[in-house]
């Protein structure tokens, strides 16, 4: 702007600088430096300074590294990274001793809730159950390439499906979970059927509606819903053992008095953690299989050319529901689990849309459509937060930035993605 | 070209009547007619923008024609191409159930998906493969109709499930052979140089069996050699595999060489039709393609 | 039917219904050239609300008391320092992935529209922040008992908004950057081989689209008073519906929208259910969706094979 052709370089880049430090400073000034306060308002002006400043130095030091050769080498190397695809091809037997790490994952996975704190096994669940939605959500949007924005009605109706129907109709947790499942799907499939038609972004407002319809109608059907006060579901059981101090259903005993122990609140939690454990590895399975089954492969040439998949006779609309209803019904699974671990208690505020961004989040991270990284990110953002209390505030902001952040370094994530390799016997 | 009064040879396979496709107010397409012959060679050839591409369109269902039909003639089972897509309700339906039964059906379950299930398959002027997928990938996606696609037997990846896609690789890995790219199988579509990736295509496209292929502009990009190598192909793919083969293309060479029959097209209207030697000498596509004082073609 | 009801609803969903209105066009434009939900749209609309409130406090600090003086500057520095906003965002977060796959820039729009929110919240409080009534008044129309009023700020409310968008239009009929702008939606590639720098078309169509919501950010908080850091949400997600309702890209088609979309809901909810009003709209949108994707005024969209 000020700079003269003729400037040294640094001078240049300071001027630069500066003026991106002053806009800054004119973007954070009045929401961060004036703090309103009834009608008037208290000034923090160190804040929005502070602000501006770490962007001026963070812009100069970028200006500055962009005028040394090893500066520019990074920088370069940043653009090349980003323009990657990041897709390979397996070369046969790469993955041998995979099952090894696998099986050690597995029973570490099994053993780690008996040495947990009942806190931790509540954190525990909740990183699962963020593991299932992860992998429901994935199949949507890393797969399919449908942008789903309300993924947290699914899972709102897997919780709700619990709670309302041991309500009204004595419904037990392990029933629970079928039903939701399919009840889940079944509501994927009646609003994906119309709107999978329609092309590409619109999904993801009608779907961020969608959301927001089932959290609404959740919070003002007081009569049914019990409204913003939430729904309680039935205590798990399993063969008709309760895991409570005494049995809350008629017919049912008590774990401990069963087995002869002592009472321990914990037990309840080791039985959900095992059961999502269980159920979070069958997907991951259910999942990785699918990927090379003809099902998930057609996914993915829907996500890379929609009109090529039409010109091959496949129906993109059943196979975008196919999609659509699988990641639902995982939705509805994990909403089952979610009303277990709150202690069967559920309520509106638990899904709102920012339930649905932080799905998204995972799978962004994750690095959309792979596994792998979908379970490495759930377990990352549920359990982070949790250790680093202190930040709760800024969770959110952390999230906001770390998606964008994402998106302009690495749109396709950390991991590559892997490609079958073929013989003429078969994938090898 | 007046009316399809002439009489009809044995069955054509591909009878298109009164084409007709309007965008907004733009005539793209005003009453084409014309027949593919079943195992022929057909050439669709015209300056640019007279509307090639929009009849390849709508003959594979990536349009819906304004008006005129469709038809598609294999072996006596006739299927209407344009009811397939879904069409608009009539009056008529109204008072009578089984026709809006049929159109309904049409509209939830219908689409471009269909035509190729009839038997129409088609390659794209700027190539649509799978790029981040492998090529072995894009030509068993092809396959999709096919195969096996069970859930739960392909979870328990049962014996059915396993023929299934043995036979799914048996007939990629042939394919790839008759375009020469056996050597590629495991490499991304993506990376294959461009000449691999119009062969692809073509591959992929055979790869759903159909009985008529569209190929539109196969020959934009290639150099002599590889052209030559196309034509070899596309006759082969006629011979050796019974199929009937409808192309666009600018290169004279390539049509003149392997067409049995030849379309013209200008400003959306067939001009002329008949076999090469026809064609080169009809005064009409001269004009078209080289103007004449009131025209100008680009 | 009581007519009074009804008037007064009518009102309402008037001026509703040009708020969505200007929202709306931010969505429009920004959809119209690059083909992009600019999800963070309705969280710049919330900005402006505190920018308003803010700007209001420090001149009503000042002594300043004169209503007309205190609206017209508080317009001026909320539409400059929104715009702002408008165009650091595109810059960052959308700028660099003009050429990425179809989800990144959508993905990209929702951390802002996060950031935004989140960093609103943190700087200011969660609680609902509100400012005083600086143009009290109201027409009356009807009897002593049975009678709907306009208030002055409806009409200025109202008056505001068609100006707005009647200069806009100009700016987009008329003048040569409209002319680029419609040239760049037509067909970007073209427009930049002909000498327009797209790039900065881009950034005019986000600063146009950002001050249009500062103006109903500012038009919003004076009429009703409180807000808080989520009302960019529901808001955006309306008006992105009056946007999809007129038919996306289309600039009368977004104020035709959003009145119809406002009388609508304030008719639903003076005489169904107030609980409801926004299930009714957003059932709309899908409803749109499905049945006419185009909206009232857009033009169908042909696919590119």
């Amino acid at each position: 702007m000020f700079s003269k052709p003729n400037d040294p370089p640094m001078l240049t880049a300071f001027k630069d600088s500066s003026l991106v430090g002053m806009i800054a400073l004119l973007i954070f000034s009045p929401i961060s430096g004036i703090i309103l306060n009834g009608y008037g308002f208290n000034t923090h002006p160190q804040t929005p300074i502070m602000l501006a400043f770490i962007v001026f130095i963070g812009r100069f030091a970028y200006q500055l590294a962009a005028l040394t050769p090893w500066g520019q080498r990074l920088i370069q190397k940043f653009m090349l990274s980003k323009g990657k695809r990041g897709v390979y091809v397996a070369s046969p037997g790469d993955q041998r001793y995979l099952w090894i790490i696998l099986a050690i994952l597995f029973i570490a996975g099994l053993v780690l809730p008996f040495y947990l704190s009942k806190y931790y096994l509540t954190v525990a669940i909740l990183a699962l159950i963020y593991v299932l939605l992860g992998l429901g959500l994935n199949i949507v949007v890393g797969l399919a390439g449908l942008l789903d924005l309300g993924f947290v009605a699914f899972y709102a109706v897997g919780a709700y499906t619990f709670a309302l129907g041991s309500q009204y109709w004595g419904l037990g947790f392990w029933s629970a979970i079928p039903l939701a499942a399919a009840f889940a799907a079944l509501l994927g499939g009646i609003l994906g059927f119309p709107v999978l038609r329609m092309h590409g972004d619109y999904l993801a407002i009608v779907t961020l509606g969608f959301g927001e319809i089932i959290r609404l109608v959740l919070n003002n059907w007081m009569s049914f819903t019990g409204g913003p006060n939430g729904a309680k579901a039935a205590e798990p059981s399993l063969f008709g053992l309760e895991f409570t101090r005494t049995a809350k259903t008629d017919g049912h005993i008590p774990f401990h008095e069963f087995f002869g122990t002592t009472y321990s609140p914990n037990t309840k939690f080791i039985f959900i953690y095992l059961v999502v454990f269980l159920v979070a590895c069958l997907m991951i399975f259910f999942f990785s299989r699918l990927r090379t089954m003809p099902m998930g492969r057609a996914w993915e040439a829907l996500r890379e050319d929609e009109i090529a998949c039409r010109s091959l006779g496949m129906n993109h609309v059943t196979i975008k529901l196919s999609a659509f209803m699988m990641g639902a019904m995982t939705g509805g699974i994990g909403g089952v689990f979610f009303a277990a671990q709150q202690g069967g208690f559920v309520n509106p505020t638990s899904f709102t849309f920012f339930e649905s961004a932080l799905i998204l989040a995972i799978v962004v991270l994750g690095g959309m459509g792979s596994v792998v990284g979908v379970v490495v990110a759930a377990l990352v953002l549920t359990i982070l937060p949790e250790m680093l209390r202190d930040f709760a505030d800024y969770r959110v902001l952390i999230f906001g930035i770390l998606m964008v952040f994402m998106m302009l370094w690495k749109p396709r994530g950390f991991l590559p993605i892997r490609r079958p390799y073929f013989t003429k016997e078969g994938q090898a | 070209m007046s009316d399809v009064a002439s009489p009809t040879p044995p069955s054509p396979l591909l009878s298109v009547q009164g084409l007709t496709m309007r965008f907004g107010g733009i005539l793209a397409l005003n009453n084409v007619n014309f027949e593919v012959q079943k195992n022929s060679i057909t050439a669709l050839i015209g300056p640019n923008g007279a509307g090639k591409t929009t009849v390849f369109n709508c003959v594979t269902g990536f349009y819906k024609a304004t008006e005129g039909q469709v038809i598609l003639n294999d072996n006596g089972k006739t299927t209407n191409l344009r009811k397939v897509l879904g069409e608009k309700f009539q009056w008529s339906d109204y008072v009578n159930p089984p026709a809006f039964l049929e159109r309904l059906y049409y509209k939830t379950f219908g689409g471009s998906h269909r035509v190729n299930q009839a038997g129409v398959a088609r390659t794209f002027q700027n190539i649509r493969l799978f790029r981040e997928m492998t090529v072995m990938e894009n030509l068993l996606v092809a396959q999709h109709n096919h195969l096996d696609r069970n859930l739960i037997r392909g979870m328990l990846n049962t014996k059915h499930y396993r023929a299934s896609e043995k036979r799914a690789l048996e007939t990629a890995y042939y394919w790839l052979e008759v375009v020469n790219l056996t050597e590629d199988a495991n490499r991304l579509a993506g990376d294959l140089p461009y000449g691999n990736q119009r062969r692809l295509e073509i591959a992929r496209a055979m790869c759903t069996e159909p009985k008529l292929v569209c190929l539109d502009e196969p020959a934009a990009g290639l150099n002599p050699r590889e052209t030559v190598e196309l034509s070899t192909l596309i006759r082969h793919l006629r011979d050796k595999h019974n199929v009937t083969v409808l192309l666009i293309e600018h290169d004279m060479g390539l049509v003149m060489g392997i067409s049995e029959h030849i379309v013209v097209l200008d400003y959306g209207q067939v001009i002329a039709a008949g076999t090469p030697a026809e064609i080169e000498v009809n005064p009409k596509v001269l004009a078209a393609y080289l103007g004449t004082e009131e025209g100008d073609a680009s | 039917m009581e007519f009074h009801i009804l008037g007064q609803q009518l009102v309402n969903g008037l001026a509703l219904g040009s708020i969505y209105g200007l929202i709306a066009v931010g969505y429009t434009m920004v959809y119209g050239i690059i083909g992009m939900i600019n999800f963070a749209h309705g969280d710049v609309y919330m900005i402006s609300a505190y920018i308003t409130a803010i700007c209001i406090a420090i001149l009503s600090f000042f002594g300043i008391s004169s209503a007309a003086f205190l609206i017209i500057i508080t317009l001026i520095v909320t539409i400059v320092i929104v715009s702002l906003y408008g165009w650091s965002i595109e810059r960052i977060a959308y700028k660099p992935l003009r050429n990425s796959p179809r989800l990144a820039p959508l993905i990209s729009a929702i951390g802002v529209s996060l950031v935004l929110q989140n960093y609103v919240q943190v700087s200011q409080g969660a609680k609902t922040q509100a400012v005083p009534t600086i143009l009290p008044g109201v027409f009356r129309f009807g009897t002593e008992t049975d009678f709907f009023q306009i208030t002055y700020i409806q009409v200025l409310l109202v008056v505001v908004s068609f100006a707005s968008m009647a200069l806009l239009t100009y700016i987009i009929q008329k003048t040569s950057l409209g002319r680029q702008c419609r040239a760049v939606q037509q067909d970007p590639k073209m427009a930049a081989i002909l000498g327009i720098n797209t790039d900065r078309i881009i950034s005019t169509v986000f600063i146009l689209g950002a001050a249009m919501a500062a103006i109903a950010g500012v038009l919003v908080t004076l009429n009703y008073g409180s807000f808080d850091f989520s009302v960019g949400f529901i808001t955006g997600v309306k008006a992105f519906t009056a946007a999809v309702l007129g038919g996306i890209g289309s600039l009368p088609g977004a104020m035709l929208g959003g009145i119809i979309l406002g009388m609508s809901e304030s008719l639903f909810s003076g005489f169904v259910n107030t609980d409801y009003k926004d299930v009714f709209a957003f059932s709309l949108l899908v409803l749109v969706l499905i049945f006419r994707p185009s909206g009232l005024l857009g033009k169908p969209l042909v696919e590119k094979v």
